[in-house]
């Protein structure tokens, strides 16, 4: 088929909506691993976009490009969860056999090899994707065999298949996922009792959101219900992109009726027709899976018209993915990207509960948090609430990686404690936790008496464990690349700061940097937290600001002994002459770091 | 029709329609906000941050924010002016900010808005970044370098003169202007220098051909009075206009 066609078909499913810019540009990559030029024209004419337009959203996404990756697109994970598990050396073991530099297409064309942000694998890494598709558990072994089937030129679907197993992986189960309910129980409610009886329910439950933020969920879905509008949306927020989380992954992989069960629901509620579920990129291989629960839920009543027999109970679930943007993960940001937009985060107010997806009043809720409604609506809000604590009932679900024998899901009632997590997963020696991700807190072993809830430490689910040998400034570096590479650019403070801080903590690491650049990673940091547009940006020194007041001393044991030292590097400088010399003894250098 | 409501900025009472930003209501009456994306014949975009300020202990930006009655507005407080000192110094590390060699000196809103601010150095460590000038168009030149992405020209070319010929590229600190033609070129474009967007740039990214320093250094917009007396570029540059076309 060529170019043109496969354009045409595709823009033709979907009316040439300019809406559906990302998703067509998404298929396009991964059918010609590029979207070519004459891609870009095409659609330009058909959706009425500017080139230029197009252009900025292939440059926002980091799976979208404009010049060929390859036969073989390969994004090793680099969350620290990986790294600790040996990534770096399996990738440059990868580069030295491809013969390839990170992030450039080898010259005949066949492969690239780069890094990505956390890839959600963190309990089964290191991993990295292929062309889009998992691959889990990667050693040295894996990689050869890797090189010798790209060498080989063997098609991907032709791998072996224990190569992209993922495990669940869990642990320890609590409320939602001992749960045996059957598929509609929650729907039966819903028509049994009636929607402001359901309503009653989740708002009585007490149930928050399980991103993070902890907004009511049954309050939202009330705002959202009582603006007025003649169309309504439901959208679930499967963009697990903060680095160390991977309860979603294991939640649409098992427990995906129950999420599209939530979604459904909180519709009835409502009153939306129309449902999306926002699939980070990184999970593409779950995405056939789940489109196949969508049609076993229309088939048997769940999804479609006249929801189980119920004439005007109409509602049905599309899937979008994501395309490499952790700011994605931001509802408005989340919202732009449905649009098939740039996901710059919108102003706020207006909220997107009152002028959300196509403006309309929108519910963005976590997957974790539909699967929860769900089950409140079969099992009531006493069910829920008499769990956890009276700020945060019900349990949480947490991903722990790092240092411990047991890494995987550990569903707990809000209110545990560390100290007890550290136990049940097999840790010892820790010496830090960092929970909620890059954006979270890092948690020293004092500090290890501390609880799992929305009134102490407030998580998504992220839950990295430290050990004594581990220095923790490797942690803070990789975060701060993290937040540097994910910065949308829109607002000063984090586009520039972002990149000043990761140059700052680079310089500590190298160990050119004084007790003044402390002083201004503190100063840039409290910037970014006070005037940044968005949360990504007012949480992205966290992690530098935690462990500076925390950890002092894994900045000190690298600093130099003078009060500054300016960021030109003059050897650095001298790099270019030395490769043009040849020389590379003592004497062409000039003060390298004793 | 005024509804009575009010706030204070810095003490000042501060009276306000239904669905004013801070940034509408302070203009109206007179008080200066430092600012560079906003402009108010355009829809706010809050992205430079340099309109931050503190509205009952939580930091804002005065061109998004709706006023909300009996709020008290910290404006020209030591810590939000040394915060836009930072936010300032960022941006003219971001970019190659040179002064001394360029034509908008003495008449651009970065360089203003710096020195009303009291920024006496861009403290940070410069990026220097590799960018390119476009003199490809007849009329019109652009100089990347000191693009600040306000994305006023970006919303202008939209928004009034319907023809999109810029948009933003890349992300975080790569984010960058770019041009709607067949080669990227501002010459291939459509674009014409009697375009709404070609009048919008508070900095010196975006200047016309054919003339400079008809104006001399010294007897600039700005070298004789501060911005908070003189107001935006643009909108000075329409006063110019006016005057022109006036018998």
């Amino acid at each position: 088929m060529s170019i043109k066609e496969f354009i045409s078909d595709i823009t033709a499913l979907t009316n040439n909506r300019p809406g559906h810019l990302l998703q067509t540009l998404y298929e396009i990559q991964y059918q010609y691993s590029c979207i070519p030029q004459q891609a870009i024209k095409l659609l330009a004419e058909k959706l009425s976009l500017s080139e230029a337009h197009i252009h900025g959203v292939i440059g926002f996404y980091s799976f979208l490009h404009d010049s060929p990756r390859g036969s073989y697109d390969i994004l090793i994970s680099d969350s620290i969860s990986d790294h600790m598990l040996g990534s770096r050396k399996l990738m440059d073991s990868l580069c030295n056999k491809l013969g390839v530099m990170p992030g450039i297409p080898r010259e005949d064309g066949r492969v690239t090899v780069d890094t990505t942000s956390c890839t959600g694998m963190c309990d089964q890494g290191p991993a990295m994707l292929v062309n889009g598709w998992t691959v889990t558990l990667l050693d040295e072994d894996r990689i050869k065999n890797i090189v010798k089937l790209i060498e080989s030129n063997t098609a991907v679907e032709l791998w072996p298949n224990e190569f992209f197993q993922v495990t669940d992986n869990i642990q320890r189960r609590d409320l939602l996922l001992e749960d045996e309910s059957y598929n509609g129980d929650a729907l039966k409610s819903l028509i049994n009792q009636g929607g402001v009886t359901i309503l009653e329910q989740i708002i009585a439950s007490g149930l928050r959101g399980r991103g993070g933020a902890g907004f009511t969920t049954g309050l939202k879905w009330r705002f959202c219900k009582q603006t007025e509008a003649n169309q309504r949306y439901v959208v679930c927020n499967a963009d697990e992109g903060e680095p160390g989380t991977f309860k979603d992954r294991v939640l649409l992989n098992t427990y995906a009726d129950k999420v599209f069960e939530g979604m459904t629901l909180c519709a009835g509620i409502i009153g939306a027709t129309e449902g999306l579920l926002y699939l980070r990129g990184e999970y593409r291989y779950l995405r056939e899976a789940l489109e196949q629960i969508l049609q076993d839920r229309r088939e048997t009543g769940l999804l479609g018209k006249n929801i189980l027999g119920k004439e005007g109970f109409d509602f049905d679930i599309k899937i979008h993915m994501g395309a490499g943007a952790y700011i994605c993960g931001e509802e408005s940001s989340l919202i732009e990207s449905l649009e098939g937009k740039r996901g710059i985060p919108r102003k706020r107010p207006p909220f997107p509960v009152t002028h959300g997806y196509q403006n309309k009043p929108t519910v963005v809720n976590n997957v974790e948090t539909f699967m929860a409604a769900a089950l409140i609506a079969v099992h009531g809000a006493d069910w829920f609430n008499t769990a956890g604590t009276k700020e945060s009932t019900g349990s949480k679900l947490l991903s722990i990686s790092g240092d411990c024998e047991r890494p995987g899901i550990y569903e707990y009632p809000f209110g545990v404690s560390i100290q007890q997590i550290l136990k049940d997963c097999g840790a010892t020696d820790s010496q830090a936790v960092q929970v909620a991700g890059a954006a979270g807190f890092t948690i020293p072993a004092e500090e290890f008496n501390r609880c799992i809830a929305f009134e102490d430490i407030s998580t998504g689910g992220s839950f990295m464990v430290f050990n004594q040998q581990r220095d923790l400034l490797d942690m803070v570096q990789n975060f701060a690349h993290f937040f540097a590479h994910e910065s949308c650019g829109f607002c000063t403070p984090c586009r520039v700061g972002s990149s000043l801080m990761k140059d700052l903590v680079d310089k500590v690491q190298s160990g050119h940097a004084s007790q003044y650049d402390l002083d201004e990673m503190r100063n840039i940091g409290k910037l970014m937290q006070t005037s940044s547009h968005c949360g990504l940006g007012t949480s992205a020194p966290n992690p530098v600001l935690d462990t500076l007041s925390k950890f002092p001393h894994i900045y000190e044991q690298h600093l130099k002994q003078t009060d500054y030292e300016p960021a030109f590097d003059l050897d650095a400088a001298l790099q270019e002459a030395r490769e043009i010399t040849g020389r590379d003894d003592a004497g062409a250098h000039i003060g390298t770091k004793s | 029709m005024s509804t009575g409501k009010t706030f204070k900025l810095d003490g000042k009472t501060i009276v306000f329609e239904d669905g004013d930003t801070i940034m509408d209501a302070a203009l109206r009456a007179g008080e200066y906000i430092p600012h560079l994306c906003h402009n108010p014949e355009f829809t706010p975009h809050g992205s430079c941050r340099v309109c931050i300020v503190n509205v009952d202990g939580r930091q804002v930006s005065a061109c998004t924010q709706p006023a909300m009655e009996n709020t008290e507005v910290d404006n020209n407080s030591d810590k939000i002016m040394s915060q836009r000192r930072s936010l300032l110094q960022m941006l003219f590390v971001e970019g190659n900010h040179v002064c001394p060699g360029c034509e908008k000196s003495g008449a651009c809103q970065l360089q203003a808005v710096a020195y009303y601010t009291n920024m006496l150095s861009p403290h940070f460590t410069h990026f220097f970044p590799q960018r390119s000038v476009d003199a490809s168009h007849a009329d019109t030149a652009i100089d990347f370098n000191r693009c600040i992405l306000c994305e006023l020209c970006v919303r202008a070319s939209r928004d009034v003169d319907h023809k999109n010929v810029f948009a933003i590229d890349g992300r975080g600190i790569n984010s960058h202007l770019v041009i709607n033609s067949s080669s990227g070129k501002l010459g291939d474009s459509s674009f014409s220098a009697s375009d709404k967007a070609a009048h919008v740039c508070p900095v010196g990214a975006i200047l016309p051909k054919h003339q400079g320093y008809d104006i001399p250094i010294g007897e600039r917009l700005y070298d004789k009075q501060p911005i908070s007396i003189v107001g935006d570029v643009a909108a000075n540059e329409t006063d110019e206009k006016q005057k022109d076309v006036e018998p």
